[in-house]
């Protein structure tokens, strides 16, 4: 419905660059050279005057549209509907939408609902069909005015380029406004949070079980929001994942730029980042179902208590993921130091592991450290494979073999499924994305300021 | 210089011997370090190939599906009572009838409600579907009888491709003794059969593993990414240029630098936060649409186009662009005509990286509903709809070994998507890519 409304003024548009193109022909009189811009340019222009006005105003109307036409549904309704409460009024209109969407209703439709949705249907229609003469029209007279202002003199190029300018700058401005968005989205709910929970809580508290009572004197349900428990689990879960990935990542960047021919090195660089592109519901599938089971065999023919989520599992195969992002970060730091460091030591006789150990380890160290410091931000961020497989009950402990849970898997279990805005428990889940947000922004600029610092040395 | 190195100085001669005496133990650690670097290679690599030996050893079979041939007589009797093929009554007869009367045609000794049970729960609830579009084709069926293929319920696929232990006590396996005996002997009279598994291709989700396919995943993933594309690419390649070629060098836009690179590493899943927050609960856009979800992953692959777009535009050479402005191009023509064409290549395979990395990214798209149970393939942008990685998390929850494989299948299907495109990026890079 609308596409079919955008799709028309796209091709609208297309049409008005071709009368700007050609009015702009017959206005120069044969004299092309008369004319001060290029006649694509005059093409532009209409076609700008005759999308832009346009858009601004669909746009507009699409978003309120709805709320409008609610508006007048129900002060069409009869009183007695009308002067509900607040939240019963916001019940009637979502049975309303509910019935002109045809869906099920929560109630047998009386009269009074049923007239109520065909006013809707009504109005919706007429909405929209005033929508699309507004923006045709719209689109028409815009072609029209800037079909009778080109002229000569008309500097089209100038403007069209100063409508481009204006929209490269507004996109380049996205990324502060997703940044802020992700800010104040999180801030927001967090202060909500924090007038109900204790900020001090929250941070030291040691127990973490949020199922808040339905009645008061119901038992087992406390809601306790000390977030300890997940932090500790978290750090396991990666400090697990960094044990794996960082010697195998290391050791293989160094191999495979120190020591391997370059057709080995050809086929094991990409081979590896495979890795990096395999999607990580893929790693929290071959963690639950293959890794975890295994790890429980193992252990219990071990004589040793293993859960079948254990923490053990999914840091295993979270640093089996991480694995490319520490090998091709350090591969790109070791080749940044200079070869006459390297020559230099095997003139005095160095071996090639020597010469690694003590003259490239050290000179590449910040950037080894800036990319570990990048791969534990990943770790701690990283939600489905620990969503997958590991536990949900908040478990303060150092073993790797018990169940723990991570700050990622409690925001995920708080937010899928039915919420209510105003519970404590679904906004500890946005003051848990609040420290998460931290924690790695923290850690990446760090980690990125001493990648910096580090290239800056030897460029 | 030859004196001293033939001169047999005692202390020279010291120092070459403990030289030489450290030799081997040097060379030792020498090799021992090359074996280290060697098994991390080999263990990353291993773990390459594992997954995908695990993941298609699990997911091939699935690709496959069991059917019983079973003796359907189309009786007039339960289809059009009435006799005047109204397509209502032909709509709403009870098939399910036909498919019971035919198992029992195929074995007539059963007898007793829970035999009888067990029997009709070879074949899968998808049949009297089957019979029922078949009849709605070709109404002169009424009345005729037919050999048809039926689908198989899950157990027996799962017995048939091997995967249930026949020895287990009969309490423990899902499918029991009797049932074992029946398929046993529709096997050895050639009524059983696999073939091509289509249902997983053309249906959408069911809580019947036989009967679910990813379509209805396939069409969400496609349609969110859809809307992430024509949203982050034209902002991308815009950002790059602006950043590249127009803005001046001040705080500002390394302010905007510098966000950028921090939000390329920010947790997907914080992502998925903002837009529950922003755009369901404050624009209020429908929750689990695929727009909600293209909207949030376009946020999350715009760093990624645009720090890949920049690295395209610093490689065009400054030439390019003096010569375009030389002969008189304005700065805006001089990049639309000039270093966007030359930079379009890696543009577009930091795209489709980017876009490819969309594709399995589902953190986010939990958060904003995308997790629903939809059986309905959307149609639309607004339709409820899951996309493919988490129809996968939700499969994978399941408990059923029939889940299991079509999990595994399901993954193979986007392992191969995710080929695809990157295969599709570097041939682009390949073919295109100038060194100046």
């Amino acid at each position: 419905m609308f596409i079919y409304l955008f799709l028309s003024l796209l091709l609208l548009s297309a049409g008005a660059y071709h009368l700007g193109r050609k009015r702009a022909f017959v206005v120069a009189n044969g004299h092309i050279r008369k004319l001060h811009s290029l006649p694509s340019f005059y093409g532009s222009y209409t076609a700008l005057w005759c999308f832009l006005p346009a858009l601004i105003v669909f746009g507009l109307w699409i978003t309120f549209q709805q709320g409008f036409i609610i508006d007048l549904v129900v002060a069409g309704m009869p009183p007695e509907l009308r002067n509900l409460p607040p939240d019963q009024l916001n019940l009637v209109v979502n049975d309303l939408k509910n019935l002109v969407g045809g869906n099920f209703v929560s109630s047998a439709p009386n009269p009074a609902m049923l007239a109520a949705a065909d006013h809707y249907r009504h109005l919706r229609t007429v909405g929209n069909a005033a929508l699309w003469v507004t923006v045709l029209s719209l689109a028409i007279l815009g072609v029209v005015h800037a079909w009778r202002a080109i002229s000569p003199t008309l500097r089209a190029r100038n403007r069209v380029e100063r409508v481009v300018n204006v929209f490269l700058i507004a996109s380049s401005t996205i990324a502060i406004f997703t940044t802020l968005g992700i800010v104040l989205s999180v801030v927001f709910e967090s202060i909500l949070f924090f007038q109900k929970v204790p900020i001090s809580e929250f941070l030291f508290g040691l127990q973490w079980s949020p199922q808040t009572a339905l009645r008061a004197d119901q038992t087992g349900s406390s809601g306790a929001f000390g977030s300890v428990p997940l932090f500790a689990g978290t750090l396991l879960i990666s400090g697990i994942a960094m044990v794996i990935a960082v010697p195998i990542g290391l050791m293989s960047a160094l191999f495979l730029s120190e020591y391997a021919t370059p057709k080995f090195r050809a086929v094991a660089k990409p081979a590896l980042e495979v890795l990096a592109g395999i999607p990580t519901v893929v790693y929290g599938f071959f963690a639950a179902l293959t890794v975890a089971p295994l790890i429980r065999e193992i252990g219990t023919s071990m004589g040793l208590h293993v859960a079948s989520e254990s923490a053990l599992a999914a840091g295993l195969v979270m640093g089996i993921m991480i694995i490319p992002f520490v090998s091709s970060l350090s591969d790109d730091v070791i080749n940044a130091v200079p070869q006459s460091m390297r020559d230099g030591s095997y003139a005095l006789g160095a071996t090639k592991s020597e010469t690694i150990k003590r003259v490239l380890l050290p000179a590449a160290l910040p950037g080894i450290v800036g990319s570990i410091l990048l791969a534990v931000s990943r770790a701690i961020g990283e939600t489905m494979i620990v969503v997958m497989a590991a536990g949900l009950s908040a478990n303060l402990t150092a073993n790797p073999l018990e169940a723990v849970t991570t700050v990622t898997v409690q925001i995920v279990t708080l937010l899928t499924g039915d919420q209510e805005f105003d519970s404590p428990k679904t906004l500890a889940a946005f003051a848990l994305g609040l420290m998460l947000f931290i924690v790695t922004l923290i850690l990446n600029i760090i980690a990125l300021q001493v990648v910096r610092k580090y290239r800056e040395q030897y460029e | 210089m030859n004196k001293v190195i033939s001169s047999p100085d005692p202390l020279q001669r010291n120092i070459k011997t403990i030289v030489n005496a450290s030799l081997p133990r040097r060379h030792a650690a020498e090799r021992r370090f090359r074996w280290y670097g060697l098994i991390a290679v080999s263990l990353g690599l291993a773990f390459v190939v594992l997954m995908f030996g695990n993941i298609i050893s699990k997911g091939y079979p699935a690709f496959w599906q069991t059917y019983i041939q079973v003796p359907i007589q189309f009786d007039p009797a339960v289809i059009d009572p009435q006799g005047n093929r109204d397509p209502q009554a032909l709509q709403s007869a009870d098939y399910a009838a036909l498919v019971r009367a035919g198992m029992r045609r195929m074995f007539p000794a059963v007898e007793g409600r829970l035999e009888l049970r067990a029997l009709y729960g070879l074949v899968s609830s998808d049949g009297a579907l089957e019979l029922q579009n078949r009849v709605l084709q070709n109404p002169e069926l009424i009345g005729a009888e037919q050999e048809i293929w039926l689908l198989a319920s899950a157990n027996v696929d799962t017995l048939i491709k091997g995967n249930i232990e026949r020895s287990l006590d009969e309490t423990e396996r899902p499918i029991k003794d009797n049932q074992i005996g029946w398929v046993d002997q529709l096997q050895a009279a050639g009524q059983i059969e696999k073939q091509f598994n289509t249902i997983l291709f053309s249906s959408g989700d069911s809580r019947e593993p036989e009967q679910a396919g990813i379509r209805g995943a396939l069409m969400g993933s496609f349609y969110t990414l859809l809307i992430t594309f024509l949203l982050s690419f034209p902002i991308g390649v815009a950002t790059a240029v602006y950043l590249e070629e127009f803005a001046p060098k001040n705080r500002w836009t390394d302010l905007i630098e510098v966000n950028i690179n921090n939000l390329a590493a920010v947790p997907s899943i914080v992502f998925g936060l903002l837009g529950l927050a922003v755009f369901i609960n404050f624009f209020g856009l429908p929750r689990s649409a695929p727009l909600v979800g293209g909207l949030v992953l376009s946020l999350m692959t715009l760093p990624v186009i645009i720090i890949a777009g920049r690295a395209a535009l610093t490689s065009v050479p400054p030439s390019i662009r003096e010569a375009a402005l030389g002969v008189g191009a304005s700065k805006l023509q001089m990049v639309g005509h000039h270093v966007l064409p030359l930079a379009m290549p890696g543009m577009l395979t930091g795209s489709i990286i980017g876009m490819a990395r969309a594709l399995g990214e589902s953190a986010p798209l939990l958060m904003i509903g995308m997790v629903a149970f939809i059986v309905d393939v959307p149609k639309s942008f607004t339709d409820p709809a899951t996309v493919l990685p988490v129809q996968i998390f939700l499969w994978s929850d399941l408990p059923e070994r029939a889940f299991v494989e079509r999990t595994s299948a399901a993954i193979m299907v986007l392992l191969a998507f995710m080929i695809v495109m990157n295969g599709l990026a570097i041939i682009l890079r390949k073919r295109f890519e100038r060194r100046w």
